[in-house]
């Protein structure tokens, strides 16, 4: 893993090393400007969704929470002015915008979230490592033909598939309903090709011994080949979860006629539409801080999986 | 090895032609619950799009009942290339529908080479500057550029129109460093001004004095139409755009980098090359295949955008942000013209195919 950089120490000069100590110089000034530009944005977004309405906008935006509590307005009701609910430096933390974000039904959303996604992970983990499996390991007819056709819809862009899926899953009757978000999304080629790739890391050896055991295929999969594929089945697991957490525009046209179903994404996007100029941003960014949140915590604990999962599906190309 | 020639020499009770069947039987039965899904939700309906492109059905009369639309033929396509169709015989015009889709067209073009060049550049160079040996605290940069790429696209809209709004923090920021800004603040949610015109502005040139190529009209827009450039508000989420992606396609290149071995460097080293020469002569080269993979990755994503532009701009100011997938979604939903949404959708199909497939050809080329 020797850089371009380091190779100038191998042939190394005294001049060299000037230029070398100036490089990496401008090396970190662009990675901090860069970081600070990806993570500023959240920062204000959770601040500013702990302030109080009038506050948000207040410039030079204060970023440090004080110790006293605001509830936003005065004895009579009214809210308090900026200035004195917080400062340059400082605000007072109140959690209007999540009371008033929790009063347009984003618990419910929350929760339909959560249980797509949840149902449509272990749906993929099942379907995807089996056909992955097939197409890895199993001689039948048409082997190759399945795994031309699943890589060629992976060409497919979304937007085409917008208006059959509606007329689809109108004729089955299950437009605005739980299961017409799930079915979709039940299978997907992404995850077949990774369980494929997996599996055809495996060593064929492990697989003779159990056949002269006897066992069935089922019984060789479930119980040899599935437990050695946790890495790979988390990797699908997390990608599936954070796909069917953000997606938004099936969602939103398989959901338009019920709200009690709306995910987070449909939800945020209809009051968007709903408040129009006059934008409740408090409580626009304490969605945006509880959207986010449960995605941030799997990152945070999982970051190798989806890091080795980027760079895998990036190394097939 | 041994145990593979002892499970072949011990058919057991099974004959090799029932046990090629029962593997057979087993192979589909395994596939069985992935092509249902596929065939239902996949390939039935790039089939059914392709079918209600040539129809004017309206997305409400029961699709299955007789009477619920008309065969057209090549009608919605030719409304939308040419400006109007031939029917009983007459011509039909339909130049709004023209006009419509090489507006959100063009838009989206300019979005696509606004956006790829850009966040792959910016993608290269970070992940060139993070695979440094001297780099320390790796895992942070990793993480702080990766993290929006996590951001449900509706959060992130709300987050960048609540930055860039009139009195947001972009132009409050602004107007901190430049004097004079805040008398003049760039409305970034609603500016249709095309970059463009705005460069070309005071040097002079405007659309009077520009030629008279500026008012004539090529499918359904003038001269000075086309050349617009991106408006300000198309911009302001191209920037959205590039400040997403560019940790997925970091990490990307980054496995890239490393996959490079380090003897490829120290023959460089020895030979006296400089930095910018082995970046130039050695790296790009040996990253090409990464690149191209993930130009095509930006490719289909940018000529698809479309979350973005329904919560920050709807199309709007003056259809400057209207994009192909944006029009497909308002013909067929909002317009009930489903036929002629579909026929949006599979000219945009075409259109990204193109694409993958040119980046595929020269992909196979380089690396032979």
């Amino acid at each position: 893993m020797t850089s371009a950089l380091d190779s100038q120490q191998v042939a190394g000069s005294g001049g060299r090393s000037i230029i070398r100590t100036a490089f990496a110089g401008l090396g970190w000034g662009v990675l901090i400007m860069f970081a600070l530009i990806e993570i500023l944005p959240f920062v204000f977004t959770v601040a500013n969704s702990f302030k109080c309405l009038p506050a948000v906008q207040r410039f030079p935006a204060a970023l440090i929470p004080s110790f006293s509590t605001s509830e936003c307005v005065n004895e009579e009701g009214r809210p308090l002015p900026a200035d004195e609910v917080a400062n340059e430096v400082t605000f007072s933390p109140t959690l209007q915008g999540y009371d008033e974000i929790f009063d347009a039904q984003l618990p419910r959303w929350f929760f339909n979230t959560a249980f797509v996604a949840v149902i449509i992970t272990v749906l993929r983990l099942a379907i995807d490592s089996l056909a992955g499996y097939a197409l890895a390991r199993i001689k039948f007819p048409g082997n190759r033909l399945f795994f031309f056709v699943i890589l060629g819809t992976m060409m497919v862009p979304v937007i085409v598939l917008l208006i059959p899926r509606f007329i689809i899953l109108k004729q089955f009757g299950i437009l605005n309903t739980y299961q017409g978000l799930i079915l979709p999304l039940a299978a997907d080629a992404f995850g077949i090709f990774l369980m494929k790739q997996f599996f055809e890391s495996v060593p064929g050896e492990i697989e003779e011994a159990a056949m002269v055991d006897g066992a069935s295929r089922l019984t060789m999969f479930l119980r040899v080949i599935l437990p050695m594929a946790t890495p790979a089945l988390t990797a699908l697991a997390i990608f599936s979860f954070q796909g069917a957490w953000n997606d938004f525009l099936m969602p939103l046209i398989i959901l338009s006629g019920n709200r009690e179903l709306w995910t987070l994404p449909v939800g945020l996007a209809f009051l968007r539409g709903a408040y129009g100029e006059t934008l409740r941003w408090h409580a626009f960014l304490a969605g945006s801080v509880l959207t986010t949140l449960p995605l941030a915590l799997i990152f945070f604990y999982f970051q190798r999986y989806f890091v080795e999962g980027i760079s895998y599906s990036g190394l097939k190309g | 090895m041994a145990t593979a020639v002892q499970a072949k020499q011990q058919p057991g009770i099974l004959t090799m032609a029932a046990k090629r069947r029962q593997e057979a039987i087993a192979g589909l039965t395994f596939m069985l619950p992935a092509m249902i899904i596929f065939l239902i939700f996949l390939i039935i309906p790039i089939g059914a799009a392709l079918y209600i492109s040539f129809t004017d059905w309206n997305g409400i009369s029961p699709v299955l009942e007789e009477g619920a639309y008309d065969y057209v033929g090549t009608a919605n396509y030719s409304d939308l290339l040419r400006g109007y169709h031939v029917e009983d015989g007459r011509e039909v015009s339909a130049a709004i529908r023209q006009r419509d889709f090489f507006i959100a067209l063009k838009n989206t073009v300019y979005y696509v080479i606004g956006v790829v060049p850009v966040q792959t550049l910016i993608a290269l160079v970070l992940a060139v500057i993070v695979n440094q040996r001297w780099l320390k605290a790796k895992g942070f940069f990793r993480t702080a550029f990766y993290f929006p790429s996590i951001t449900s696209s509706v959060v992130i809209s709300l987050i960048f129109m609540f930055m860039f709004s009139r009195g947001g923090l972009v132009n409050q920021a602004i107007g901190g460093v430049l004097a004079g800004y805040s008398d003049n603040y760039i409305n970034w949610l609603d500016d249709p001004r095309g970059l463009v015109h705005l460069i070309l502005e005071p040097l002079g040139v405007t659309r009077a004095s520009a030629g008279s190529w500026a008012g004539n009209r090529t499918l359904g827009l003038t001269g000075w139409e086309w050349i617009s450039g991106p408006s300000i508000t198309l911009l302001t989420i191209m920037i959205l755009n590039v400040w997403t992606t560019i940790g997925t396609m970091m990490i990307i290149f980054l496995a890239a980098l490393q996959n490079i071995p380090g003897h490829v460097y120290e023959a460089a080293a020895i030979d006296g090359a400089n930095a910018w020469n082995v970046f130039r002569k050695i790296t790009v080269p040996l990253l090409r295949p990464t690149i191209f993979f993930v130009v095509t990755l930006g490719l289909i994503g940018t000529f698809q955008v479309f979350d973005q532009v329904y919560v920050i701009s709807s199309g709007g100011p003056a259809k400057t942000t209207l994009t192909v997938a944006y029009m497909v979604f308002q013909n067929g939903f909002d317009r009930s013209a489903m036929g002629l949404a579909s026929a949006t959708a599979l000219v945009l199909f075409v259109i990204i195919f193109t694409f993958s497939i040119l980046q595929r050809v020269v992909v196979r080329e380089r690396a032979d």
